[in-house]
């Protein structure tokens, strides 16, 4: 087992620190919560099945932030915002996964990639900027986020759905990221 | 206890029927709804397994605190103060004024990213006040206390003092769901209530 070391965009693997509750003593309860059945296959879901009713509106909650379509923020900029909190916070693991999907919802790997590798004062163009900037100064403690954040992000074009895509998507990642680094840890593939 | 038709959020927030960021949120329908029952899951369980509603609240008036934010923490202490009494209220303002503390610090695996690495201060609390709140919860603040402001700093090694004050391993997960969630909440309701005031 060879922990990364880096930020990037690679697939890792995650591994627990406490024990995932066993695939095949998953009660009826835990594959409910589990919400999409294929997550009984991993380590980090079964493990957050030790509460099933946490994990269910966890997962509900982080779903409709990132994956509804109605409206607001495209998706790259949630991804983006999930990215930023996590490279801020440190989690080497979920900003692995987010920074894939931003650069895949962009097609930006370039400034991606140099998010990761420059870290949130990264110059990527006003829009993603802006972006960046109000998800860390809503992680930052004490926090610091204020009007100055909004109106830069209204400037950009961003309605109020739009903002609050970007607030939900960054403080959700203040919750994934603080399960993720501290139940397990990522490895690197093979 | 709260009634079941309010929001939380919506009421730390202030957020009235018919505003701008009442309808925001009615288009993220699920995210509202799970936000809250993820509030009562994890702070009014119909059964608290290995952690009791009291220390829920004490947990979450302490990691409130951490954050600040007037309306967050007149929550979470009133609350404590109903699940938990006065006195251990009083505890946990203690907690949090000894132990504030900034973030995110903390330090990566070594290796290129060492030089990123914020060291901060370690959880000191007095004497008084770990023995006022007892060993479970002291123990239970050390981890909230290292989740909310340095959580890069994660190693296996911090569960063995928590199983030695008696959280169990489901009882770990719930405590980690519950700071966890309340880092998410709390940045909600900050995030929100400057979008409301800046048309």
């Amino acid at each position: 087992m060879t922990a990364p070391v880096a930020f990037s965009r690679d697939h890792f693997d995650w591994l627990p620190w406490v024990d995932p509750v066993a695939e095949d003593a998953l009660t009826e309860r835990q594959m409910v919560a589990l919400v999409d059945a294929a997550r009984a296959k991993s380590a980090y879901f079964r493990l957050l099945a030790r509460d099933p009713d946490a994990l269910e509106h966890r997962t509900r909650t982080d779903k409709d932030i990132f994956y509804n379509t109605d409206a607001g923020a495209p998706r790259a900029d949630r991804e983006l915002a999930a990215a930023a909190v996590s490279r801020f916070n440190g989690c080497i693991y979920c900003a692995s996964v987010h920074a894939r999907f931003a650069a895949t919802y962009a097609k930006r790997e370039a400034d991606v990639d140099r998010l990761l590798a420059e870290g949130v004062g990264a110059d990527l163009g006003e829009r993603w900027n802006a972006i960046v900037a109000a998800a860390v100064a809503l992680t930052a403690l004490p926090m610091r986020f204020g009007p100055e954040h909004v109106a830069r992000l209204r400037a950009c074009g961003m309605d109020d759905l739009a903002i609050s895509d970007v607030i939900q998507g960054a403080a959700f990642f203040n919750w994934a990221n603080r399960l993720m680094l501290s139940l397990g840890e990522p490895a690197i593939q093979g | 206890m709260t009634a079941n038709d309010t929001d939380v959020i919506d009421t730390l927030v202030g957020i009235v029927p018919g505003s701008a960021l009442d309808g925001a949120r009615a288009r993220r329908p699920a995210a509202r709804s799970h936000a809250e029952a993820s509030y009562r899951a994890l702070l009014l369980p119909a059964e608290p397994g290995d952690v009791t509603i009291a220390e829920r609240f004490a947990v979450a008036a302490y990691v409130a605190g951490l954050h600040g934010g007037a309306a967050t923490v007149g929550h979470y202490n009133r609350a404590l103060v109903e699940h938990g009494g006065a006195a251990l209220a009083a505890t946990v303002a203690q907690a949090v004024a000894e132990t504030m503390s900034r973030g995110p610090t903390g330090h990566y695996p070594p290796g290129p990213l060492s030089v990123e690495d914020v060291p901060g201060p370690d959880f000191a609390l007095s004497a008084p006040v770990t023995a006022a709140l007892g060993p479970k919860l002291a123990a239970g603040f050390a981890h909230a206390h290292y989740l909310v402001f340095h959580p890069r700093d994660a190693a296996p090694e911090r569960f063995p003092p928590l199983m030695e004050a008696g959280w169990s391993e489901d009882g770990i997960v719930t405590l980690s769901q519950l700071v966890s969630f309340l880092a998410f909440q709390i940045r909600v309701v900050a995030g929100f209530a400057v979008l409301a005031a800046t048309p």
